[in-house]
Protein backbone atom coordinates (compact mmCIF):
# COMPACT_ATOMS: atom_id res chain seq x y z
CA UNK A 1 0.00 0.00 0.00
CA UNK A 2 1.34 3.27 -1.17
CA UNK A 3 1.13 5.98 1.90
CA UNK A 4 1.19 8.64 -0.10
CA UNK A 5 -0.70 7.75 -3.49
CA UNK A 6 -4.87 8.53 -3.19
CA UNK A 7 -6.68 6.50 -5.31
CA UNK A 8 -5.51 5.41 -9.25
CA UNK A 9 -3.59 8.44 -9.97
CA UNK A 10 -3.30 11.12 -7.15
CA UNK A 11 -0.64 11.58 -5.04
CA UNK A 12 -0.48 14.04 -1.72
CA UNK A 13 2.29 15.72 -0.46
CA UNK A 14 2.95 15.35 3.27
CA UNK A 15 5.58 17.83 3.75
CA UNK A 16 3.82 20.19 1.21
CA UNK A 17 6.69 21.82 -1.22
CA UNK A 18 6.40 25.57 -1.53
CA UNK A 19 6.65 27.19 -4.87
CA UNK A 20 9.22 30.16 -3.73
CA UNK A 21 10.34 31.80 -7.05
CA UNK A 22 9.24 31.93 -10.20
CA UNK A 23 10.06 34.38 -13.64
CA UNK A 24 8.69 34.32 -17.40
CA UNK A 25 10.83 35.68 -20.66
CA UNK A 26 8.14 35.95 -23.71
CA UNK A 27 8.38 37.41 -27.12
CA UNK A 28 7.10 40.64 -28.51
CA UNK A 29 3.60 38.66 -29.86
CA UNK A 30 3.08 37.58 -26.26
CA UNK A 31 3.51 41.08 -24.99
CA UNK A 32 0.72 42.54 -27.05
CA UNK A 33 -0.78 39.63 -25.70
CA UNK A 34 -3.94 40.15 -23.18
CA UNK A 35 -1.19 39.63 -20.34
CA UNK A 36 1.60 41.44 -21.69
CA UNK A 37 3.03 43.47 -19.01
CA UNK A 38 2.43 41.08 -16.23
CA UNK A 39 6.01 38.98 -17.56
CA UNK A 40 9.36 39.49 -15.95
CA UNK A 41 11.32 40.04 -19.66
CA UNK A 42 10.40 40.80 -23.13
CA UNK A 43 12.65 39.69 -25.89
CA UNK A 44 13.30 42.82 -28.26
CA UNK A 45 12.52 40.34 -31.20
CA UNK A 46 12.35 36.16 -31.62
CA UNK A 47 15.75 36.16 -32.58
CA UNK A 48 17.16 37.82 -29.49
CA UNK A 49 20.02 38.92 -30.93
CA UNK A 50 20.74 35.34 -31.88
CA UNK A 51 21.84 33.59 -35.56
CA UNK A 52 18.64 30.91 -34.97
CA UNK A 53 15.60 30.72 -33.28
CA UNK A 54 16.52 27.33 -31.36
CA UNK A 55 19.59 29.62 -29.61
CA UNK A 56 17.17 32.26 -28.76
CA UNK A 57 14.74 29.90 -27.23
CA UNK A 58 17.93 28.50 -25.02
CA UNK A 59 18.90 32.43 -24.24
CA UNK A 60 15.19 32.47 -23.21
CA UNK A 61 14.98 30.00 -21.15
CA UNK A 62 18.45 30.28 -19.07
CA UNK A 63 17.03 33.84 -18.35
CA UNK A 64 14.10 32.70 -16.98
CA UNK A 65 16.01 30.24 -14.59
CA UNK A 66 18.17 33.33 -13.82
CA UNK A 67 15.76 35.55 -13.16
CA UNK A 68 13.99 33.20 -10.68
CA UNK A 69 17.26 32.24 -9.05
CA UNK A 70 17.75 35.95 -8.48
CA UNK A 71 14.71 36.97 -7.26
CA UNK A 72 15.67 34.81 -3.97
CA UNK A 73 19.56 35.99 -4.27
CA UNK A 74 20.10 32.29 -4.74
CA UNK A 75 22.79 30.83 -7.77
CA UNK A 76 22.71 27.92 -9.84
CA UNK A 77 24.71 26.27 -7.76
CA UNK A 78 21.71 26.49 -4.51
CA UNK A 79 20.05 23.73 -6.85
CA UNK A 80 19.97 20.06 -5.20
CA UNK A 81 18.41 19.53 -9.16
CA UNK A 82 16.98 21.07 -12.37
CA UNK A 83 14.52 19.72 -13.81
CA UNK A 84 13.64 21.11 -17.43
CA UNK A 85 12.14 20.53 -21.13
CA UNK A 86 10.92 21.65 -24.38
CA UNK A 87 9.43 21.20 -27.57
CA UNK A 88 12.94 20.35 -30.07
CA UNK A 89 14.44 16.91 -30.96
CA UNK A 90 16.15 15.74 -27.27
CA UNK A 91 14.79 18.52 -25.47
CA UNK A 92 18.23 20.67 -26.77
CA UNK A 93 17.33 23.66 -25.26
CA UNK A 94 17.08 22.57 -21.91
CA UNK A 95 19.95 20.26 -22.21
CA UNK A 96 22.21 23.50 -23.12
CA UNK A 97 20.48 25.50 -20.14
CA UNK A 98 21.47 22.65 -17.63
CA UNK A 99 24.98 22.57 -19.04
CA UNK A 100 25.10 26.65 -18.50
CA UNK A 101 24.06 26.10 -14.92
CA UNK A 102 26.18 23.15 -13.92
CA UNK A 103 23.52 21.23 -11.74
CA UNK A 104 22.34 17.67 -11.52
CA UNK A 105 19.71 17.50 -14.10
CA UNK A 106 16.77 15.59 -15.52
CA UNK A 107 15.46 16.58 -18.53
CA UNK A 108 11.73 15.95 -19.11
CA UNK A 109 9.40 15.43 -22.32
CA UNK A 110 5.74 16.09 -21.47
CA UNK A 111 5.32 18.47 -24.53
CA UNK A 112 2.62 21.14 -23.46
CA UNK A 113 2.42 19.87 -20.14
CA UNK A 114 6.29 20.12 -19.38
CA UNK A 115 5.64 22.61 -16.50
CA UNK A 116 2.86 20.34 -14.74
CA UNK A 117 5.14 17.22 -15.29
CA UNK A 118 8.16 18.91 -13.90
CA UNK A 119 6.11 20.44 -10.80
CA UNK A 120 4.89 16.82 -9.90
CA UNK A 121 8.57 15.33 -10.29
CA UNK A 122 10.10 18.59 -8.24
CA UNK A 123 6.72 17.52 -5.80
CA UNK A 124 7.88 13.82 -5.44
CA UNK A 125 11.89 14.47 -5.18
CA UNK A 126 11.27 17.19 -2.50
CA UNK A 127 8.85 15.07 -0.66
CA UNK A 128 10.81 11.99 -0.69
CA UNK A 129 13.73 14.00 1.22
CA UNK A 130 16.18 13.67 -1.43
CA UNK A 131 16.12 17.92 -2.48
CA UNK A 132 16.00 20.82 -0.44
CA UNK A 133 15.86 22.77 -3.65
CA UNK A 134 14.35 22.35 -7.32
CA UNK A 135 14.49 24.80 -10.42
CA UNK A 136 11.78 23.63 -13.06
CA UNK A 137 11.76 25.22 -16.48
CA UNK A 138 10.03 24.97 -19.80
CA UNK A 139 10.07 26.81 -23.28
CA UNK A 140 8.81 26.77 -26.86
CA UNK A 141 9.81 29.21 -29.37
CA UNK A 142 6.94 29.45 -31.69
CA UNK A 143 9.35 29.50 -35.40
CA UNK A 144 11.31 26.93 -33.79
CA UNK A 145 8.05 24.65 -33.39
CA UNK A 146 6.21 25.39 -36.30
CA UNK A 147 9.58 24.44 -37.87
CA UNK A 148 10.15 21.30 -35.96
CA UNK A 149 6.61 19.78 -36.11
CA UNK A 150 5.22 21.21 -39.12
CA UNK A 151 6.16 22.67 -42.85
CA UNK A 152 8.99 24.99 -43.26
CA UNK A 153 7.89 28.91 -42.33
CA UNK A 154 9.59 30.12 -45.51
CA UNK A 155 6.92 27.88 -47.32
CA UNK A 156 4.22 30.02 -46.17
CA UNK A 157 1.14 27.47 -45.66
CA UNK A 158 -1.62 28.72 -44.90
CA UNK A 159 -2.84 28.12 -41.44
CA UNK A 160 -6.50 26.06 -40.59
CA UNK A 161 -8.55 28.05 -38.34
CA UNK A 162 -8.21 24.79 -35.97
CA UNK A 163 -4.37 25.62 -35.66
CA UNK A 164 -3.24 27.05 -32.28
CA UNK A 165 -0.46 29.59 -31.95
CA UNK A 166 2.69 28.15 -30.47
CA UNK A 167 3.94 30.75 -27.15
CA UNK A 168 7.17 32.17 -27.35
CA UNK A 169 7.85 32.05 -23.92
CA UNK A 170 9.94 30.51 -20.79
CA UNK A 171 9.22 30.14 -17.57
CA UNK A 172 11.32 28.68 -14.50
CA UNK A 173 9.96 28.12 -10.86
CA UNK A 174 11.94 27.00 -7.67
CA UNK A 175 10.14 24.62 -5.34
CA UNK A 176 11.62 24.28 -2.09
CA UNK A 177 10.96 21.99 0.90
CA UNK A 178 10.55 25.30 2.95
CA UNK A 179 10.10 28.81 2.47
CA UNK A 180 6.80 31.03 1.83
CA UNK A 181 5.17 30.88 -1.73
CA UNK A 182 2.31 29.14 -2.85
CA UNK A 183 1.67 25.11 -1.63
CA UNK A 184 1.81 22.71 -4.03
CA UNK A 185 -0.40 19.93 -2.43
CA UNK A 186 -1.37 17.22 -4.94
CA UNK A 187 -0.27 16.38 -8.13
CA UNK A 188 -2.14 13.82 -10.50
CA UNK A 189 -0.50 11.52 -12.58
CA UNK A 190 -2.51 11.27 -16.23
CA UNK A 191 -2.92 8.62 -19.15
CA UNK A 192 -1.99 8.47 -22.34
CA UNK A 193 -5.29 9.13 -23.70
CA UNK A 194 -5.81 8.92 -27.79
CA UNK A 195 -9.33 8.58 -29.13
CA UNK A 196 -8.21 8.35 -32.86
CA UNK A 197 -7.33 12.44 -33.52
CA UNK A 198 -4.59 12.46 -36.16
CA UNK A 199 -4.12 16.34 -37.34
CA UNK A 200 -1.53 17.71 -36.03
CA UNK A 201 -3.52 21.13 -36.85
CA UNK A 202 -6.16 20.55 -34.07
CA UNK A 203 -4.22 19.66 -31.15
CA UNK A 204 -6.97 21.22 -28.32
CA UNK A 205 -9.45 18.12 -29.93
CA UNK A 206 -6.81 15.76 -29.73
CA UNK A 207 -6.31 16.89 -25.57
CA UNK A 208 -9.15 17.36 -24.52
CA UNK A 209 -10.23 14.17 -23.93
CA UNK A 210 -6.69 13.48 -21.84
CA UNK A 211 -7.58 16.69 -19.54
CA UNK A 212 -11.36 15.08 -18.98
CA UNK A 213 -9.72 12.02 -17.59
CA UNK A 214 -7.70 13.66 -15.13
CA UNK A 215 -9.60 15.78 -14.21
CA UNK A 216 -12.26 13.22 -13.24
CA UNK A 217 -9.61 10.93 -11.70
CA UNK A 218 -8.40 14.00 -9.66
CA UNK A 219 -12.19 14.39 -8.25
CA UNK A 220 -12.78 10.78 -7.72
CA UNK A 221 -9.66 10.11 -6.01
CA UNK A 222 -9.73 12.96 -3.46
CA UNK A 223 -13.27 13.39 -3.53
CA UNK A 224 -13.38 16.36 -4.18
CA UNK A 225 -15.68 18.74 -6.84
CA UNK A 226 -14.97 21.60 -8.85
CA UNK A 227 -16.42 23.48 -6.40
CA UNK A 228 -13.37 22.79 -4.13
CA UNK A 229 -11.75 25.06 -6.52
CA UNK A 230 -11.85 28.95 -7.06
CA UNK A 231 -10.02 28.21 -10.67
CA UNK A 232 -9.20 24.99 -12.59
CA UNK A 233 -7.23 25.90 -15.35
CA UNK A 234 -5.93 23.76 -18.78
CA UNK A 235 -2.54 24.02 -19.98
CA UNK A 236 -3.29 25.06 -23.99
CA UNK A 237 -6.75 23.20 -25.46
CA UNK A 238 -7.12 26.75 -26.94
CA UNK A 239 -10.86 27.80 -28.02
CA UNK A 240 -11.92 24.35 -29.55
CA UNK A 241 -10.42 22.53 -26.88
CA UNK A 242 -12.04 24.27 -24.20
CA UNK A 243 -15.36 24.06 -25.63
CA UNK A 244 -14.99 19.97 -26.28
CA UNK A 245 -13.92 19.90 -22.94
CA UNK A 246 -16.87 21.85 -21.62
CA UNK A 247 -18.86 19.28 -23.50
CA UNK A 248 -17.58 16.56 -22.13
CA UNK A 249 -17.87 18.04 -18.57
CA UNK A 250 -21.42 18.89 -19.41
CA UNK A 251 -22.06 15.22 -20.23
CA UNK A 252 -20.80 14.07 -16.82
CA UNK A 253 -22.80 16.62 -15.18
CA UNK A 254 -19.96 19.00 -14.08
CA UNK A 255 -20.24 22.67 -14.61
CA UNK A 256 -17.87 24.81 -15.93
CA UNK A 257 -18.09 27.81 -14.68
CA UNK A 258 -14.75 28.03 -12.94
CA UNK A 259 -12.62 26.19 -15.87
CA UNK A 260 -10.50 28.26 -17.99
CA UNK A 261 -7.30 27.60 -20.37
CA UNK A 262 -3.86 29.26 -20.45
CA UNK A 263 -4.05 29.19 -24.31
CA UNK A 264 -7.50 31.65 -24.50
CA UNK A 265 -6.00 33.68 -21.71
CA UNK A 266 -2.73 34.73 -22.90
CA UNK A 267 -3.45 36.44 -26.77
CA UNK A 268 -5.94 39.31 -27.20
CA UNK A 269 -8.47 37.53 -29.59
CA UNK A 270 -7.36 40.29 -32.95
CA UNK A 271 -3.81 38.62 -32.71
CA UNK A 272 -5.11 36.12 -35.14
CA UNK A 273 -3.86 33.41 -33.95
CA UNK A 274 -6.86 31.26 -34.23
CA UNK A 275 -7.37 28.97 -31.56
CA UNK A 276 -5.56 30.78 -28.93
CA UNK A 277 -2.09 29.57 -27.78
CA UNK A 278 -0.40 26.46 -27.11
CA UNK A 279 3.31 24.79 -26.46
CA UNK A 280 5.29 24.34 -22.97
CA UNK A 281 5.93 27.98 -22.69
CA UNK A 282 1.77 28.54 -22.69
CA UNK A 283 0.80 27.29 -19.66
CA UNK A 284 4.38 28.17 -17.92
CA UNK A 285 4.31 31.92 -18.57
CA UNK A 286 0.56 32.10 -17.81
CA UNK A 287 1.20 30.41 -14.14
CA UNK A 288 4.25 32.55 -13.66
CA UNK A 289 3.07 35.75 -14.71
CA UNK A 290 -0.66 35.73 -14.00
CA UNK A 291 -1.93 33.06 -12.31
CA UNK A 292 0.47 32.54 -9.08
CA UNK A 293 0.17 36.16 -8.53
CA UNK A 294 -3.45 36.14 -8.21
CA UNK A 295 -2.99 33.09 -5.87
CA UNK A 296 -0.05 35.01 -3.99
CA UNK A 297 -2.63 37.79 -3.17
CA UNK A 298 -5.64 35.58 -2.19
CA UNK A 299 -7.73 36.10 -5.03
CA UNK A 300 -7.64 32.37 -5.40
CA UNK A 301 -6.87 30.16 -2.62
CA UNK A 302 -6.85 27.30 -4.23
CA UNK A 303 -6.73 26.35 -8.09
CA UNK A 304 -6.19 22.88 -10.31
CA UNK A 305 -3.75 23.87 -12.93
CA UNK A 306 -3.58 21.12 -15.31
CA UNK A 307 -0.64 20.67 -18.27
CA UNK A 308 -1.93 19.27 -21.40
CA UNK A 309 0.67 17.80 -23.63
CA UNK A 310 -0.29 16.37 -27.46
CA UNK A 311 3.22 13.74 -27.61
CA UNK A 312 3.23 13.49 -31.12
CA UNK A 313 6.81 13.60 -33.02
CA UNK A 314 7.29 14.69 -36.63
CA UNK A 315 7.75 11.21 -37.90
CA UNK A 316 4.36 9.99 -36.10
CA UNK A 317 2.93 12.47 -38.40
CA UNK A 318 4.71 12.39 -41.25
CA UNK A 319 3.48 8.09 -40.94
CA UNK A 320 -0.34 9.51 -40.27
CA UNK A 321 -0.39 7.79 -36.84
CA UNK A 322 -2.57 9.40 -34.32
CA UNK A 323 -1.78 11.49 -31.50
CA UNK A 324 -1.09 10.10 -27.90
CA UNK A 325 -2.27 12.67 -25.48
CA UNK A 326 -1.26 13.07 -21.60
CA UNK A 327 -2.24 15.90 -18.91
CA UNK A 328 -1.05 16.14 -15.14
CA UNK A 329 -2.29 18.01 -12.76
CA UNK A 330 -1.27 19.78 -9.66
CA UNK A 331 -3.08 21.24 -6.91
CA UNK A 332 -1.58 24.93 -6.03
CA UNK A 333 -2.92 26.66 -2.54
CA UNK A 334 -1.94 29.59 -1.41
CA UNK A 335 -0.21 29.77 2.05
CA UNK B 1 -7.10 42.92 -70.91
CA UNK B 2 -3.87 40.44 -70.98
CA UNK B 3 -3.04 41.26 -67.47
CA UNK B 4 -6.57 40.58 -66.42
CA UNK B 5 -7.38 37.35 -68.08
CA UNK B 6 -4.07 36.09 -66.84
CA UNK B 7 -4.82 37.29 -63.25
CA UNK B 8 -8.32 35.56 -63.62
CA UNK B 9 -6.94 31.85 -64.73
CA UNK B 10 -3.65 31.52 -62.65
CA UNK B 11 -6.20 32.85 -59.85
CA UNK B 12 -8.90 30.19 -60.58
CA UNK B 13 -5.84 27.36 -60.32
CA UNK B 14 -4.30 28.35 -57.47
CA UNK B 15 -7.51 29.06 -55.58
CA UNK B 16 -8.88 25.60 -56.55
CA UNK B 17 -5.59 23.80 -54.91
CA UNK B 18 -6.28 25.94 -51.40
CA UNK B 19 -9.75 24.65 -51.56
CA UNK B 20 -8.73 21.01 -52.14
CA UNK B 21 -6.25 21.27 -49.54
CA UNK B 22 -9.10 23.58 -47.26
CA UNK B 23 -12.20 21.19 -48.50
CA UNK B 24 -10.63 17.80 -47.94
CA UNK B 25 -9.10 15.82 -45.14
CA UNK B 26 -6.01 17.82 -43.53
CA UNK B 27 -3.69 15.56 -44.41
CA UNK B 28 -3.77 16.69 -47.90
CA UNK B 29 -0.87 18.82 -47.76
CA UNK B 30 0.73 21.63 -50.34
CA UNK B 31 3.46 19.21 -51.11
CA UNK B 32 0.43 17.12 -52.68
CA UNK B 33 -0.68 19.76 -54.67
CA UNK B 34 2.59 20.68 -56.07
CA UNK B 35 2.83 16.58 -57.14
CA UNK B 36 -1.11 16.84 -58.65
CA UNK B 37 -0.92 19.78 -60.22
CA UNK B 38 2.29 19.02 -62.28
CA UNK B 39 0.64 15.79 -63.33
CA UNK B 40 -2.94 17.23 -63.96
CA UNK B 41 -1.22 19.66 -66.30
CA UNK B 42 0.75 16.84 -68.27
CA UNK B 43 -2.26 14.95 -68.93
CA UNK B 44 -4.16 17.72 -69.66
CA UNK B 45 -1.62 18.62 -72.19
CA UNK B 46 -1.41 15.41 -73.63
CA UNK B 47 -4.90 15.37 -74.56
CA UNK B 48 -4.36 18.84 -76.17
CA UNK B 49 -6.74 20.46 -73.47
CA UNK B 50 -3.57 22.50 -71.96
CA UNK B 51 -2.75 24.48 -75.34
CA UNK B 52 -6.06 26.57 -75.27
CA UNK B 53 -6.05 27.82 -71.16
CA UNK B 54 -2.45 29.26 -72.37
CA UNK B 55 -3.75 30.56 -75.61
CA UNK B 56 -6.20 32.03 -73.27
CA UNK B 57 -4.85 33.26 -70.26
CA UNK B 58 -0.87 33.63 -71.09
CA UNK B 59 0.98 33.40 -67.52
CA UNK B 60 -1.91 32.64 -65.93
CA UNK B 61 -1.67 29.03 -67.34
CA UNK B 62 1.94 28.66 -67.61
CA UNK B 63 3.29 30.12 -64.25
CA UNK B 64 1.43 27.70 -62.06
CA UNK B 65 2.65 23.83 -61.70
CA UNK B 66 0.28 22.40 -64.01
CA UNK B 67 2.19 24.73 -66.38
CA UNK B 68 5.30 22.95 -65.49
CA UNK B 69 3.60 19.65 -66.36
CA UNK B 70 2.33 20.89 -69.43
CA UNK B 71 6.10 21.63 -70.44
CA UNK B 72 6.73 18.35 -69.77
CA UNK B 73 4.37 16.23 -71.51
CA UNK B 74 5.25 18.98 -74.74
CA UNK B 75 8.71 18.00 -74.69
CA UNK B 76 8.32 14.59 -74.62
CA UNK B 77 5.64 14.59 -77.25
CA UNK B 78 8.57 16.23 -79.29
CA UNK B 79 11.56 14.47 -78.33
CA UNK B 80 9.70 10.91 -79.94
CA UNK B 81 8.59 13.03 -83.48
CA UNK B 82 12.49 14.06 -83.69
CA UNK B 83 14.22 11.42 -82.16
CA UNK B 84 12.25 8.16 -81.61
CA UNK B 85 10.91 6.47 -78.27
CA UNK B 86 13.79 7.25 -76.41
CA UNK B 87 13.16 10.65 -77.02
CA UNK B 88 10.07 10.47 -75.08
CA UNK B 89 12.27 10.40 -71.60
CA UNK B 90 14.97 12.98 -72.50
CA UNK B 91 12.51 15.62 -74.34
CA UNK B 92 10.32 16.69 -71.26
CA UNK B 93 13.60 17.67 -69.27
CA UNK B 94 15.11 18.97 -72.34
CA UNK B 95 11.95 21.39 -72.92
CA UNK B 96 12.23 22.36 -68.78
CA UNK B 97 15.71 22.41 -68.50
CA UNK B 98 15.61 26.40 -68.84
CA UNK B 99 13.38 26.38 -65.96
CA UNK B 100 14.97 23.60 -63.74
CA UNK B 101 18.27 25.73 -64.51
CA UNK B 102 16.79 29.33 -63.26
CA UNK B 103 15.78 27.21 -60.52
CA UNK B 104 19.13 25.88 -59.29
CA UNK B 105 21.23 29.13 -60.38
CA UNK B 106 18.70 31.69 -58.45
CA UNK B 107 18.44 28.97 -55.29
CA UNK B 108 22.13 29.25 -55.07
CA UNK B 109 22.01 33.21 -55.66
CA UNK B 110 19.58 33.20 -52.85
CA UNK B 111 21.43 30.71 -50.16
CA UNK B 112 24.48 33.17 -50.49
CA UNK B 113 23.10 36.43 -49.43
CA UNK B 114 20.27 35.26 -47.41
CA UNK B 115 20.48 32.42 -44.51
CA UNK B 116 16.82 30.58 -44.26
CA UNK B 117 16.10 29.37 -40.47
CA UNK B 118 12.87 27.62 -41.13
Amino acid sequence: MAEKKIGRQTLQFSSTPIITSWASVVGPMEEKGALGDKFDLVLTDNLAGEKTWEKAEQKMMQYSIELALEKQSLLPKDLDFYLAGDLLNQIICANFTARALNTPFIGLYGACSTLAEGLCMAGLILDGGFAERIGVSASSHHDSAEKQYRTPTELGDQRPMTAQWTVTGSASYLVEKTGNGIMLTHATIGRIIDLGSSNAQNLGEAMAPAAMDTIKTHFEDLGRSEKDYDLIVTGDLGLLGHSILKELLKEKGISSDNFNDCGIMIYNPDQDTHMGGSGCGCSAVVLAAHLIERLQSGQYQRILFIGTGALLSPLSTFQGETIPCIAHAVVLESK
Amino acid sequence: MELLKAFVLGGLICLIGQLVMDLTPFNFSSADILVTYVTIGAILSAFGLYQPLIDWGGAGATVPLSGFGHSLAQGAIEGVKTRGLLGALGGGLAATSTGVAVAIVFGLVFATFTQPKG
